[in-house]
């Protein structure tokens, strides 16, 4: 049975020009100890749809699904007390920006502190000594000084460690990790992935690795799924997707990597992504693909099956050809 | 930390001295002079007039009048009135509790009240919760002081009869010496039964009316800084722990949204002093601000120069103190 089972989540938002569907139909699963992967470019819908499921968006948001399942409860019936045990605890997640993420006012130790003692039995002294003991896993030199140090003295990779750390204390069985990299120096980038790995591994804890990183992908993920405008287009193991990409866009994405570049000039996807007042009637890809039909433009695509890895497209690629259905509307 | 210290008291001086010419020359600026004041419309003969402007040193020049204000000032002398002919610092110095026990239960009112109701709206954001806060807030904020001191009066105490119309005590029921100054510990130390009741409810309306322009400006303040907080990452941190909604916004925010809140704070002591002047002189408490007032109209030239230095020597003192709290409760600035 899968840890974290999401069928059908949408999120929209109210705006001033009207509801804004930002994260539209996503299914996503994870098991124990698995290690999935979001991708996809700003403006996706990746962190909003996690956002859902930790339930931290905004009161203008609008969350529906068919399930939203962790480690066996209902999340969509929970109420906010009961879920608040859930969340910090069994269900936790890292954020992009660390040094923002720290709260200015108070000690790091206090902050690592502070989950344990509103979710674990422990005593003043076992908290303190589970602190340390976090710090050192996440390598943070001299962790007894640094417990009583302020954020502001901490560099941005310090900080993601301390936010790991924090992460950590009360043994989670998911992380979500939003883009734990994309506000570090590419140098520290590498380090604070690689320590995740690492923990992930150690701890046979799951995680959802949101990220814009394919190569990362391609070094860590067991399952990928690719997003798009707030649309899940493809999803599929990690191999499969590389080897073979049955959406456009997927094959696009990697078609980019520099590493499969063979002409002169980088490989790019043309055009942005739609936003709430460009959306295209057909499939949202359809304006930038290159396989795009008149069929594509106008009826919204169906969503193929797991063979094709689930690709929401009317003609998904198989070795790059695309396939047209009869089943196709 | 005590560089940062010395730094900001240096930084005070030059508004010292900008303060002792501008005092001096606004309280020449009025028409009239001393004797005038005194003699009214009666006159008096021109050798007398000579005479007494003489004995006060009025005749001098200008700027030896400065200077020698200026000498007095520099060996703590504020100089003695001209018309109590007791030395201005002590007349101060007997008023000046009244006026601090009012500003302080003022602010106390204020703060009390004002942080909560700008939480409240600030978590409650556009709620009807919020807008009539905000419309209580600017309503108290645009409130003429004197006007709403005569309402109170004339509601609570004319109306309801709840409260004394005026001064800091019944004295036909009590009588002790000052002590501290302070009526409501005097009261206190009197051990007279029913003292301590009586001194409250004349600070009432007064602290109200005091407190009233710096309840909305702290409210409104704490609303925009909350606001401002709740959106931070760190508040999504916060919550992403599971931590209840009370721990999320009453430590994680408000511990950051109060940073601003008491610079604020710390600014309302100007507006209390002055604001002190008014209301003072409407619920006839015998406060700095209303000596002060009386001193105006008596071109009591000593006791005004001295008092207007010694009021705003406090509020530099207590804008000090403010920026050392702030120093205090931000660890950015404390570490830096």
């Amino acid at each position: 049975m899968s840890l974290l089972s999401i069928r059908n989540l949408s999120v929209s938002f109210a705006t001033g020009r009207g509801p804004f569907r930002a994260v539209d139909r996503v299914d996503l699963d994870v098991a124990a100890g698995e290690l999935v992967a979001i991708v996809g470019e700003s403006g996706s819908g990746k962190s909003v749809a996690m956002l859902a499921v930790m339930g931290l968006l905004p009161w203008i948001a609008t969350v529906t699904a068919d399930r939203m399942m962790f480690d066996g409860r209902d999340l969509l019936s929970l109420s906010a007390r009961e879920r608040r045990r859930i969340i910090g605890r069994d269900l936790v997640m890292i954020f992009q920006e660390p040094m923002s993420s720290l709260n200015p006012c108070f000690t790091v130790g206090f902050q690592i502190r502070e989950a344990m003692k509103a979710h674990l039995d422990l005593s003043r002294a076992q908290r303190q000594a589970r602190a340390v003991e976090l710090l050192e896993l996440v390598g943070i030199p001299e962790p007894d000084r640094r417990l009583s140090a302020f954020p502001h003295q901490l560099s941005g990779g310090m900080s993601q460690r301390v936010m790991i750390a924090m992460a950590l204390a009360c043994k989670p069985k998911l992380i979500i990790a939003d883009e734990p990299t994309t506000a570090l120096d590419v140098t520290i980038q590498a380090q604070i992935l690689d320590l995740l790995l690492k923990l992930q591994k150690e701890s046979g804890v799951g995680l959802v690795l949101i990220t814009h990183d394919m190569g990362v992908v391609a070094e860590t993920a067991q399952r990928v799924c690719v997003h798009y405008a707030g649309q899940q287009v493809e999803m599929q193991d990690t191999r499969g997707l590389f080897r073979d990409p049955h959406h456009p866009y997927t094959a696009a994405l990697l078609a980019a990597l520099p590493e499969r570049a063979r002409g002169r000039l980088l490989p790019s996807i043309p055009g942005i992504v739609p936003g709430l007042a460009d959306r295209p009637t057909g499939c949202l890809f359809s304006p930038r693909c290159g396989f795009a039909t008149d069929t594509c433009r106008t009826v919204p695509p169906p969503r193929a099956g797991a063979e094709l890895g689930l690709a929401l497209c009317h003609t998904p690629l198989v070795a790059g050809v695309p396939q047209r259905r009869e089943f196709a509307a | 930390m005590l560089n940062l210290i010395l730094r900001r008291v240096a930084l005070t001086v030059p508004t010292f001295v900008a303060l002792m010419f501008v005092t001096f020359v606004a309280v020449r600026l009025v028409p009239g002079d001393p004797i005038e004041a005194r003699t009214g419309e009666r006159g008096i003969a021109p050798e007398r007039l000579a005479q007494l402007r003489h004995e006060l040193g009025l005749d001098q020049p200008v700027w030896r009048q400065f200077l020698d204000y200026i000498y007095g000032l520099l060996h703590g002398d504020f100089g003695v009135s001209i018309v109590t002919k007791t030395p201005v610092l002590h007349e101060f110095l007997i008023l000046f509790p009244a006026t601090l026990e009012l500003a302080f239960c003022a602010l106390v009112f204020a703060v009390v009240l004002g942080v909560p109701a700008g939480v409240l709206a600030a978590v409650k954001r556009g709620s009807v919760l919020d807008h009539s806060v905000m419309t209580v807030a600017l309503a108290g904020y645009s409130m003429p002081i004197f006007w709403w001191g005569l309402l109170l009066i004339m509601f609570m105490s004319e109306y309801l009869g709840l409260t004394p119309v005026s001064g800091r005590m019944d004295l036909i029921n009590y009588y002790f010496e000052p002590v501290t100054g302070f009526m409501l510990i005097d009261s206190l130390l009197s051990g007279q039964e029913g003292a301590f009741g009586a001194a409250a409810a004349h600070l009432v309306l007064p602290s109200i009316v005091l407190g009233t322009i710096p309840l909305a400006v702290i409210a409104r303040m704490t609303r925009s800084s909350m606001l401002e907080v709740l959106g931070e990452d760190y508040v999504r941190t916060a919550r992403a722990k599971g931590l209840s909604p009370l721990r999320v916004v009453g430590l994680h925010t408000l511990r950051n949204a109060l940073i601003p809140v008491v610079t604020v704070v710390g600014l309302q002591t100007g507006t209390l002093l002055a604001g002190a002047v008014l209301t003072e002189t409407i619920f006839a408490w015998p406060g700095v601000g209303k000596w002060l007032i009386e001193s105006i109209s008596r071109r009591d030239y000593p006791a005004l120069q001295g008092g207007i230095m010694l009021i705003s020597a406090i509020v530099i003192l207590v804008n000090l103190i403010v920026d050392m709290l702030y120093v205090a409760i931000n660890p950015r600035i404390r570490h830096g």
